[in-house]
């Protein structure tokens, strides 16, 4: 890490503040069933039509551990370098809320089920190491819906008893960016591994934001405020930003910091204090006695890491070195498991470094005016790959590729197609292009003149208009060559 | 009896804890039953107390004495629609929802 | 036959197979008998129409082969029967229905029984009289104002009345021992585990299970051998090699090593529980079995160590009734409002001490000093039995300090109503199998019964000693049917 990098602080007067955020992200686990039922997760179905006896707490009514959600965990801890504990332990978390039927939530505690480990980001200025506190399996709970009854709370509890990770980072972000970049990592690590779908719309994954500030060169932790529930990285982010500057606002005027759980208003952009002092939860934790100490071998984990995919860093390690990309290059192209499959197809049979640049430039902006996910590409990988052999063997011009590029975007036809199609092939005969140039230095009489008198800027004049006679047609390298000859 | 031992430490409970407890546990409690609760749970909490004379420092807590681990179940979706069921026993009636009084934060 | 309700559980098998009855007689004689025996209480949802029905459909067409072939039968009204309301004693289930059914009812079912009615017990199953019931207290059929132990006190009154011929409680501290002791029944605690917890509404699930009552060790081991089954449904159920606990049934103990621990020798006993302890000593000396002096140090430790765990797991297990998904609800301005007067209004006095006491041991602050420490006697509670199963193969003790006792003498001070279960309580902490038989009669007539534990999974092995026990012992329960007018 390099020192003199940028830090995010926050200035008064004479006083500078650091911040200091940790992030509990509760990331959804991908499976057909719940946690401890056998009830679908599905997303979006009509209320209350997925929730089994023991999801809405009936009497007698037991729990049985889902195999593949603890697999998905154990998956998740690997992906994040972490110490997978094989003895875990589930508590009860006591509190009443209407979509918490069971009256507590089952959770893990004490003896979480992933222990240490980390995450690496990449940010502009070099690489940060974000450490992981721990990772636990839980329950979710249900949804209360306000606003259908001036009167009443309705509930669904479709949610209730889906699985979640929550994840615990250390308290090591410093800045809304590295937030940004820690979310973004997070998420595409669990996407890779395929463990949580990381979709910020439907609640896959949200966040408590932890946030305190001190003095800059201070050690010791300012008093913390917890912001509950934040569901997108924006959100997080001007959350954070309007609650460092709250607190740095209270320690100015020599006010104390309450430690307390706070909301981000989306609306109103602040965060407001939750609950009061005297409802201050008290959550009497103690072992699920329905349930077992959880255990599993060292068979068990060992047959999980097989199933490791290569994860971004790795990925991102061997993009630099094998493809000799650039580290910024990597980063983007590694993002996502899709995206790097992509980039992988495309490079399968055509040139490493105009595929890098076609995809990072060209392909990157079309999806993104389009709205469209690299999966969602009208462009499939083998017909870039095409186009760039295209451009490659000189049959077109970069520039004719981009239009050849616009056309494939409204479908995916075969580049060769549409050049042969709309007659875009490059002129690359010597005796037509000496023809064109002729025709050109005849019509620009002076400026060639003024050109052999010493005018050597005018040669790019002469470039243009042989390209613009041509209708943008002609091999560029050869107009030079003969241009330089004829001039 | 033995069992029946006063142990001379024990502490006591008050109206106030008596109070926070039945918040905690959503109990509502009036004066005159938090003044008989207080004196029935100290006298609970009397015999209880006798725990104190065991050493345990080096004891590990037993939660279970189901002496396996958690077995694990297959990942299948094997509980269908139950709305109506689910729902028919709930005390306000509404087809899709249980319905509780407006929550107030 | 007039005397059908006389008859053991195995008696009415043989007259049904042998096609001496029909199902529907048995079915009626148990009908008609418990119809003139309203004043006992033990009742809290009679089925009597839908039992005599399901009773002539088995005659139609009858499967002699299954183990309970067309045998009436209540159980406690603390599994969960679908279609047929399901209270555990309180008001705030005083209207819920359940959808399903427990495992344990299920297999008994299976097995060709038919279902009676559901069984008064203490509320939540939490007590020792039978007298924190929404439902009201239950007589003693033994005598008026008699309570009949709890909290499976329905149960023990319906078989020691002979209003059904067996049945099934749970026991979380001793509720199917003690009332069993209290009404000179047979009544068996299962090992934890032995029996699946699915359908059951939880008291203490670290300490719960169902278990078989009867009015012999044969039936009760009967009983046993249906409800007892491994149940994926269950994570707390385990799956070990079950016996054929009738078939495999047998008197003969000798050389069966019986440890007799000095700590249940507790001071102010009275004298005739100490020579009926005596007397069963010297039973099981006559069957040939070793007679061995053993220690369990922590014993005094138990009910106190009882009392914080299984009020903690309750506060918790509690929780959902909350009057959101079913059972009873109070009106309330909003939600917490409606939590707090639901629960308030819908629980009863022992059950809301519970519950605090529970929450008070789990709070922040308290749960080393109470809840984990708790945790560790239990330990100690267990390695106690470990050690003394190292030289024994089973446990004498006596099954209660006391005979019944009347109807209110101990309603107001839960401490000592609790000591009631000062030897049964140990044996839940540890999960071990514990059997109570009746064994003698006190000077006012009422009956006494002793305890025999044994090593987890090893109920074959207690039934066997209770078995051998029975016949030395040869007890008539003194049941004069005052309550039949």
């Amino acid at each position: 890490m390099s020192k003199d990098k940028p830090e995010y602080l926050i200035n008064r007067k004479d006083n500078q503040y650091e911040v200091v955020i940790g992030l509990e992200v509760h990331a959804q686990v991908t499976s057909e069933s719940k946690l401890f039922s056998t009830s679908s997760t599905k997303f979006g179905a009509e209320p209350n039509t997925q929730v089994s006896l023991v999801d809405a707490a009936f009497p007698g009514m037991l729990p049985v551990i889902n195999e593949f959600c603890v697999k998905q965990a154990i998956k998740t801890g690997i992906g994040l370098k972490a110490k997978i504990n094989k003895r875990s332990v589930f508590d009860r978390k006591n509190y009443f809320y209407a979509d918490l039927p069971q009256g507590y939530q089952i959770s893990q505690f004490k003896d979480p089920i992933v222990g240490e480990g980390k995450v690496i980001l990449d940010m502009p200025d070099g690489q940060k190491e974000v450490g992981i506190e721990r990772l636990h399996l839980e329950q979710d709970a249900g949804k209360s819906i306000h606003d259908l009854d001036p009167k009443n709370t309705f509930v669904d509890l479709n949610r209730s008893g889906v699985a979640l990770m929550e994840i615990v980072s250390k308290p090591d972000l410093r800045s809304p960016e590295e937030v940004n970049a820690y979310v973004k990592k997070l998420r595409s690590i669990m996407r890779y591994l395929g463990t949580c779908d990381g979709n910020m719309q439907e609640g896959s994954l949200r966040a408590d934001v932890n946030v305190s500030v001190r003095r800059k060169g201070t050690k010791e932790f300012g008093t913390r405020c917890e912001i509950k529930n934040v569901n997108s990285i924006k959100f997080m982010q001007m959350a954070i930003e309007y609650e460092a500057n709250r607190q740095v606002d209270l320690i100015e005027d020599g006010q104390s910091i309450d430690q307390e759980t706070r909301l981000f208003d989306t609306k109103k952009n602040e965060t407001r204090s939750m609950r009061s002092k005297e409802d201050a939860h008290d959550y009497r934790y103690f072992p699920d006695p329905d349930l077992l100490p959880l255990e599993v071998s060292d068979d068990f984990i060992e047959k999980l890491k097989l199933e490791i995919p290569e994860l971004p860093d790795e990925k991102k390690k061997r993009f630099i070195e094998k493809f000799k990309l650039s580290p910024y290059e990597a980063t983007i192209l590694v993002s996502d498991n899709e995206t790097s499959n992509y980039f992988e197809n495309v490079i399968k049979k055509s040139d490493v470094k105009l595929a890098t640049n076609w995809i990072i430039g060209e392909l990157f902006a079309a999806l993104n005016e389009k709205n469209l996910e690299i999966t969602e590409s009208p462009i499939s990988a083998g017909n870039l790959s095409k186009l760039i052999n295209l451009i490659k063997d000189g049959t077109i011009s970069g520039k004719i590729a981009k239009t050849v590029f616009e056309h494939m975007m409204e479908g995916d036809k075969d580049p060769k197609k549409i050049v042969e199609e709309k007659g875009l092939k490059q002129e690359s005969d010597p005796k037509a292009l000496e023809a064109l140039i002729d025709k050109v230095i005849d019509d620009n009489r002076e400026k060639a003149t003024e050109y052999k008198s010493g005018k050597v800027k005018l040669f790019g004049f002469f470039v243009g208009q042989v390209m613009k006679v041509s209708g943008g047609k002609a091999n560029p390298q050869l107009v030079n060559e003969i241009l330089k000859k004829k001039l | 009896m033995i069992v029946c031992d006063i142990f001379n430490y024990h502490m006591n409970i008050d109206l106030k804890t008596i109070k926070h407890i039945s918040k905690l546990s959503r109990i509502s409690v009036d004066e005159k039953k938090a003044e008989k609760l207080a004196g029935d749970l100290n006298s609970i909490f009397e015999f209880i107390e006798k725990l104190n004379e065991l050493k345990t420092d080096n004891v590990q807590p037993l939660a279970s004495v189901a002496e396996t681990t958690l077995k694990l179940r297959d990942d299948e979706v094997k509980s269908k629609n139950l709305r109506e069921q689910i729902i028919k026993n709930s005390p306000q009636e509404n087809e899709d929802y249980f319905v509780v009084p407006k929550v107030i934060e | 036959m007039s005397d059908i309700t006389k008859q053991s559980l195995s008696e009415l098998i043989k007259n049904i197979k042998d096609k001496k009855l029909s199902s529907t007689e048995v079915t009626k004689a148990f009908v008609e008998r418990s119809e003139k025996s309203k004043e006992l209480n033990v009742y809290v949802t009679e089925d009597f129409s839908a039992a005599i029905d399901k009773a002539k459909k088995f005659d139609e067409n009858p499967n002699l082969d299954l183990k309970l072939p067309g045998i009436p039968m209540a159980v406690k009204d603390l599994f969960c029967t679908k279609n047929i309301k399901t209270t555990a004693g309180s008001k705030i289930l005083n209207n819920f229905i359940p959808t399903y059914e427990s495992t344990v009812t299920q297999n008994i079912w299976n097995e060709g029984a038919i279902l009676l009615g559901k069984l008064n017990c203490d509320e939540f199953a939490m007590g020792s009289s039978n007298e924190t019931s929404f439902f009201g207290n239950v007589q003693n059929p033994i005598d008026k104002d008699l309570v009949p132990g709890g909290s499976s006190g329905g149960s023990s009154s319906a078989v020691a009345a002979q209003l059904t011929p067996i049945t099934i409680g749970t026991d979380t501290g001793g509720s199917i021992r003690q009332p069993a002791s209290f009404t000179g029944t047979v009544g068996l605690k299962p090992t934890y585990g032995s029996c699946s917890r699915y359908g059951i509404v939880a008291f203490a699930s670290s300490l719960d299970q169902a278990g078989p009552m009867a009015q012999n060790v044969r039936d009760c081991a009967l009983l046993h051998e249906v409800i007892s089954s491994y149940d994926e449904k269950d994570s707390t159920s385990i799956d070990f090699k079950r016996n054929n606990y009738v078939q495999e049934l047998t008197n003969n103990i000798k050389g069966k090593k019986i440890g007799i621990p000095k700590e249940y020798r507790v001071d102010g006993m009275p004298k005739e529980i100490e020579d009926l302890w005596k007397k069963g000593i010297d039973y099981v000396k006559d069957c040939g079995a070793e007679i061995i002096d053993i220690s369990l140090p922590h014993t005094n430790y138990a009910l106190p160590t009882y009392y914080i765990v299984a009020p903690a797991e309750a506060s918790s297990n509690l929780a959902r009734y909350d009057g959101v998904k079913y059972g009873f609800r109070a009106d309330g301005e909003n939600l917490i409002d409606m939590y707090e007067k639901t629960r308030s209004e819908g629980f009863g006095a022992e059950v809301q001490r519970r519950i605090m006491i529970g929450t008070y041991v789990l709070s922040s602050g308290y749960y080393d000093a109470y809840y984990l420490k708790a945790q560790k006697v239990r330990k100690l509670i267990k390695n106690d039995f470990d050690e003394a199963y190292k030289k024994v193969d089973a446990i004498l003790t006596p099954s209660t300090p006391s005979s019944a006792f009347k109807i209110g003498e101990k309603t107001n001070d839960p401490v000592s109503m609790y000591l009631n279960d000062i030897f049964t309580v140990p044996v839940n902490l540890a999960g071990l199998p514990g059997i109570s038989i009746p064994a003698g009669h006190d000077a006012k007539g009422y009956p006494l019964g002793l305890q025999i534990i044994g090593k987890a999974f090893d109920e074959q092995n207690i039934l066997n000693i209770a078995y051998a026990m029975e016949e030395k012992i040869n007890f008539k329960n003194k049941i004069t049917d005052w309550w039949i007018k």
